[in-house]
């Protein structure tokens, strides 16, 4: 936990750790973006023609739609026309047949970005599906999992070898026309990760999927899908990470979670996407649709978040609650430093009786950031003894950083119970002074009181992440103090 | 030990601290006391780096070493303790975490090994039962939702595991009833040692008859008027502050149930 003095120096000096970037051939497309580009990459996916008139249909609907701007968060104009769609490290063959076949350079990324693929080394466990720029390039575990029945693939993979299953699923709980991002996505979506928990079944490890953008002026669409059957539970995680660069780079995800009667699905997100510089220069747009929908009656979707990085976020992972009694949580702690901006919370869309649904929002602001929770709670008329639990707490570090909080809650339903709690506070000087007196450095009492302030959410998260997310907190808390 | 200077200092503009001279050796017990806005409780926060508070003029050395120098944190390194008057609550940090986290700073500081989980623990529980805590505590926030007596004894702990070179009690007695001013009391004579020195400020006597002073400094306008041995904590007891010219409406009794605040 504690440091020495030299540690401490190179901590305030270190920058992103991530931040370096592979040197490996790749195919990349020429920026621009139109219907030939679609086809070509759904070409080299060799997917179904189904799966391109989607995507063709997603797109048309896309060139009709506006891009958000409500949010508070402000970013230059992107131009949808300077992003290359899709980019993937050269290989032989269009997947790789097993970990042995996969660039010897790639495997060295994710060892340096502390997630091992090879089967001697790695993370006991946890499954990883590795997603580098547009594809995804090795999945671990595969075996284990096909024994207890449960599917874990790239989504690439699984429109082709599981199309019934993708047809009867994509789309339905971020449809086309949803947001100009999820319309964004819909028709560029390159890899992502597929999971099918049949019925009954406990998944028997951790799932996870491991993002990294590489390649400079790409954009990453990343599509995840995530199905649960009766009775089945899963835990998933995913992390993410990019280079160092001075541009700009756009992260439009979409993640669908459904889950039917009786099922439970826990999303967990360590988001750490580099946030740009002290100056605000560079870094990751981070605009992301996550949704679940909890359709079978006393299924439940969880979702946690640790969100540190990214140089503006957009994202509300959300639940609908259709199934009777069934469960919604959403659990996040945000962190902004420097220039970052982040609007971000969640939906809780009550539609079935006697749902329920908890809100637990930590942000914390530092250095020039903004930081706002954003959260919508809405009631159906059938929402019958519904109820639900919001707790929004922010903390703000030094006082050139903004939180805010906008919360609207909806109901069309009388017996629906609603409570919000609000809190704003600081990291005290009092705090500071009595931390300082009793030896502990500066820059570690404030991430003991921002871990302290975060142990709500981080309670939630999977042991070995739930560390690793405090460490994180601490890395992007690097010259808040001053 | 310590040794202070013509010391001056304010907060916000205002000096609240005219020109202290006070020399504290190894091994000794001074209690300063004083009516209400003397400035006792500025000279504390002043001795333990507080930033709210600036230093116009003089010095203070510990050992020779200016302290003036150092940052906070490398005062309480060098073995400099204060145990607050208010101690803040830190939620959702657990005591332990804190508490392992400060001693472990101090032994880097001394290149010591740090202590683990379990060894602290250990010491941790075996110093919470000589305060009269329940070990339960540790598992608490720090401070977080403790009472006026078990945040004082909270404080009390923390000087015994930390062991410090010059302890300050900042009006360690004020809020406790007598069972926990005997419980704190027994915790800071267990302090007492030969290499260790100890200021306590307060505002009454009362605490003086279980921690007995070697010398007592009367603080009054920011500086020290008078100083003298045990018998002059009496003699203010007996005679109030009025005694010394001073306006306070308190005086210096012995009430076990009155409280500076």
């Amino acid at each position: 936990m504690a440091t020495t003095d030299q540690e401490v120096n190179e901590l305030i000096k270190r920058e992103y750790e991530h931040g370096f970037v592979t040197d490996i051939e790749s195919d990349t497309f020429e920026p621009g973006l139109n219907e030939d580009v679609i086809a070509r990459l759904s070409g080299i996916k060799k997917e179904p023609e189904w799966m391109l008139e989607w995507r063709l249909k997603a797109y048309r609907r896309w060139l009709e739609m506006d891009e958000p701007d409500w949010a508070h968060v402000g970013y230059p104009k992107i131009d949808y026309n300077s992003i290359s769609y899709y980019s993937a490290p050269k290989r032989k063959e269009d997947m790789p047949q097993s970990l042995d076949e996969v660039d010897p350079e790639l495997l060295k990324t994710y060892e340096k970005l502390g997630i091992p693929l090879h089967e001697r080394e790695k993370l006991a466990g946890v499954a990883v599906d590795a997603v580098f720029d547009s594809v995804s390039v090795a999945t671990t575990f595969k075996e284990p999992l096909a024994k207890a029945g449960v599917i874990f693939c790239s989504i690439s993979e699984a429109i082709r070898d599981y199309p019934e299953l993708v047809q009867k699923y994509l789309g339905t709980v971020v449809p086309h026309g949803d947001n100009f991002f999820a319309g964004l996505n819909s028709a560029v979506f390159s890899d992502g990760t597929f999971v099918y928990v049949p019925k009954g079944v406990r998944c028997p490890m951790e799932l996870s999927t491991y993002f990294r953008i590489n390649a400079a002026n790409t954009g990453q669409f990343e599509r995840t899908l995530i199905i649960a059957d009766e009775g089945s539970y899963v835990s998933y995680l995913e992390g993410c990470t990019a280079p160092m660069r001075d541009e700009n780079q756009l992260h439009a995800a979409v993640v669908e979670l459904v889950a039917l009667d009786d099922a439970q699905i826990k999303y967990s997100t360590v988001q750490n996407w580099y946030p740009g510089d002290e100056e605000g220069k560079g870094g990751i747009f981070n605009f992301v649709t996550k949704r679940g929908a909890a359709i079978g009656k006393n299924s439940k979707i969880s979702w946690t978040q640790v969100e540190t990085g990214s140089a503006v976020t957009w994202k509300y992972p959300s639940c609908i609650l259709r199934g009777e009694n069934s469960v919604g949580e959403f659990y996040s702690v945000a962190l902004t430093n420097n220039y970052q901006q982040a609007d971000t919370g969640t939906k809780m869309i009550h539609l079935g009786k006697n749902t329920s649904s908890t809100i637990i929002s930590k942000g914390i602001s530092a250095g020039k950031s903004s930081n706002a929770y954003r959260g919508l709670v809405k009631f159906g008329p059938g929402a019958e003894g519904a109820r639900n639990f919001t707790q929004c707490d922010s903390l703000l570090i030094g006082d050139r950083c903004g939180a805010h909080t906008f919360p609207y809650i909806e109901s069309k339903n009388k017996s629906a119970i609603v409570e919000h709690e609000a809190t704003t506070s600081k990291v005290s000087d009092e705090q500071m002074f009595l931390c300082r007196q009793r030896g502990i450095d500066p820059e570690q009492a404030v991430s003991m009181i921002v871990n302290g302030f975060c142990k709500e959410v981080f309670k939630e998260l999977p042991m070995e992440f739930a560390v690793e997310a405090g460490k994180l907190l601490e890395v992007s808390l690097e010259g808040s103090v001053g | 030990m310590l040794s202070i200077k013509n010391l001056h200092a304010s907060v916000e503009g205002k000096e609240i601290l005219k020109g202290i001279n006070l020399e504290i050796k190894a091994g000794e017990v001074h209690a300063i006391m004083g009516p209400n806005g003397s400035g006792k409780s500025t000279l504390s926060q002043v001795l333990a780096g507080n930033e709210a508070f600036e230093v116009t003029e003089g010095e203070i050395t510990l050992n020779g070493e200016n302290l003036l120098e150092l940052e906070t944190e490398e005062r309480a390194r060098e073995g400099i303790f204060l145990a607050f008057q208010y101690p803040v609550e830190i939620p959702g940090v657990s005591n332990l975490q804190f508490l392992r986290t400060s001693v472990n700073a101090m032994r880097q500081h001394k290149g010591q090994d740090e202590m683990n989980a379990a060894e602290f623990m250990k010491l941790a529980k075996e110093i919470s039962k000589q305060v009269d805590l329940d070990p339960a505590f540790l598992k608490r926030g720090v401070n977080e939702g403790f009472s006026g007596g078990e945040k004082k004894r909270n404080e009390i702990m923390q000087a015994l595991l930390l062991q410090p070179k010059l302890a300050i009690l900042d009006e360690t007695d004020s809020g406790l009833d007598i069972d926990a001013l005997k419980v704190v009391s027994d915790g800071v004579n267990a302090l007492r040692a030969e290499d260790r020195a100890i200021l306590m400020v307060t505002h009454y006597q009362r605490l003086l008859n279980h921690i007995v002073p070697d010398y007592v400094h009367v603080l009054a306008g920011g500086k020290i008027i008078k100083s003298g041995g045990r018998e002059l904590a009496l003699e203010l007891e007996e005679r109030g502050y009025g005694w010394l010219g001073l306006k306070d409406e308190e005086t210096a009794d012995s009430s076990a149930t009155s409280s500076a605040n």
